[in-house]
């Protein structure tokens, strides 16, 4: 498992590790049950507070990614699709707002848009 | 469990005095006092050890009062101190054997261990160590009788920046085990963003703030504004303002700012530097 922490980067510490487990997690880096670093011990490798590495976890934890074993650690938890499918549904309509920002600043209307998709998909 | 609880603490000097001081360091956590010289940061420091007596307020030691842990468990405390007690004759060999009749807990191989790690000769008189030897053999000593609280004033003092990223390195392995705790006083202050877990700020003797160190750069930010755009920020929002011909620099509570304007993220030195001005 890589994480990265960027200080300069502005974005809260706790969501870097957060998104960055979430995604070893999606793609499948990280496979069902296995078992992820303390929290005390990532803290420490990774130099950052211990305070904020349990926030990363809960929220992982909450959003049903890994699960908690009391005195034995976290693990990551079996493969949801369904969370694993509202987390691209995030994604696609991520992408939307891009787009329509772009569309609007090329004055392009919906129809375009869809126009193009259909283009796209032609070929 | 908590390793310390400051509540209410007091001390008068006449020309010096440390106003109701309130602080919790958790067990497993490292709390960094920032304060420029004069503070309070070593009156506090002393007060916790009861190296001099305070006029009021209550400390507690795993959850015990000071006087009474000091008393019992003076060992579970290792302390780096500005001053350090020992005789300019005796050589880090020496000392170390001094310091296996003093502490029950003694590490002979432990200390032997940072004496290489640290580079601190074996057979030079204790004299003759330049200001960070002494610094470094302190920090020897102090993580050698298996104490479970370290008390630090001043550690990295005089220190260069290898050997203090060494030593912080060194701290931070030392709570790895959750029941060990720091409180680490410095005006380093780039030392205590690397390691801490909670940042209080001193400032004239009084406790200017006391937070968690992540939510520190969550919640203040730098930005740069032009006139006009300054018009548009809430006043309640700045907490600092810098201005010069091309532009104002203003520090801010990040929650409170439009969107549209780029916050870049402030380290904790430009916050303290910033927070002791305003209160001169």
């Amino acid at each position: 498992m890589k994480i990265y922490i960027n200080n300069k980067s502005g974005i809260p510490i706790y969501d870097q590790i957060y998104s960055q487990i979430k995604n070893s997690i999606i793609t499948g880096e990280l496979q069902e049950n296995y078992p992820l670093p303390s929290i005390r011990n990532l803290a420490k490798d990774l130099r950052i507070s211990v305070i904020t590495t349990k926030r990363a976890y809960d929220e992982l934890e909450k959003e049903g990614f890994i699960y908690t074993v009391p005195s034995k650690g976290c693990f990551v938890a079996p493969k949801n699709i369904e969370l694993i499918r509202e987390e691209n549904l995030k994604k696609i309509e991520k992408y939307i707002e891009e787009i329509k920002k772009l569309a609007h600043l090329c004055n392009l209307s919906k129809e375009d848009i869809i126009e193009m998709i259909n283009l796209l998909e032609e070929n | 469990m908590e390793a310390l609880k400051i509540t209410n603490l007091c001390k008068d000097f006449k020309d010096f005095k440390l106003d109701n001081l309130n602080l919790t360091l958790p067990s497993g956590c490292i709390i960094g006092l920032i304060g420029e010289n004069g503070a309070g940061k070593s009156t506090t420091i002393k007060l916790i050890l009861d190296m001099i007596k305070k006029d009021s307020g209550n400390i507690m030691i795993f959850g015990k009062n000071n006087q009474e842990f000091l008393k019992l468990n003076k060992e579970d405390i290792g302390v780096v101190l500005d001053e350090i007690g020992i005789s300019g004759c005796l050589t880090a060999k020496e000392i170390g054997k001094i310091m296996k009749y003093s502490f029950n807990k003694w590490e002979d191989e432990t200390f032997n261990n940072y004496l290489s790690k640290l580079n601190i000769p074996m057979d030079k008189m204790f004299k003759d160590f330049s200001r960070g030897m002494k610094m470094k053999l302190q920090i020897a000593i102090a993580l050698s009788h298996q104490a479970k609280l370290l008390i630090l004033d001043e550690p990295t003092s005089g220190l260069d920046p290898v050997i203090r990223d060494e030593v912080i390195n060194i701290f931070n392995e030392f709570t790895r085990d959750e029941n060990h705790s720091i409180l680490i006083s410095s005006h380093i202050v780039s030392d205590l963003e690397k390691l801490c877990d909670y940042i209080a700020f001193l400032h004239k003797g009084k406790l200017l703030l006391f937070e968690e160190k992540d939510v520190l750069f969550e919640k203040y930010g730098i930005i740069h504004v032009t006139p006009y755009e300054l018009r548009q920020i809430n006043k309640k929002a700045i907490i600092g303002k810098k201005e010069s011909v091309y532009g104002t620099e203003l520090i801010v509570k990040r929650d409170s700012i439009p969107s549209g304007f780029e916050i870049n993220p402030i380290s904790i030195e430009e916050l303290f530097v910033f927070m002791a001005k305003e209160n001169i």
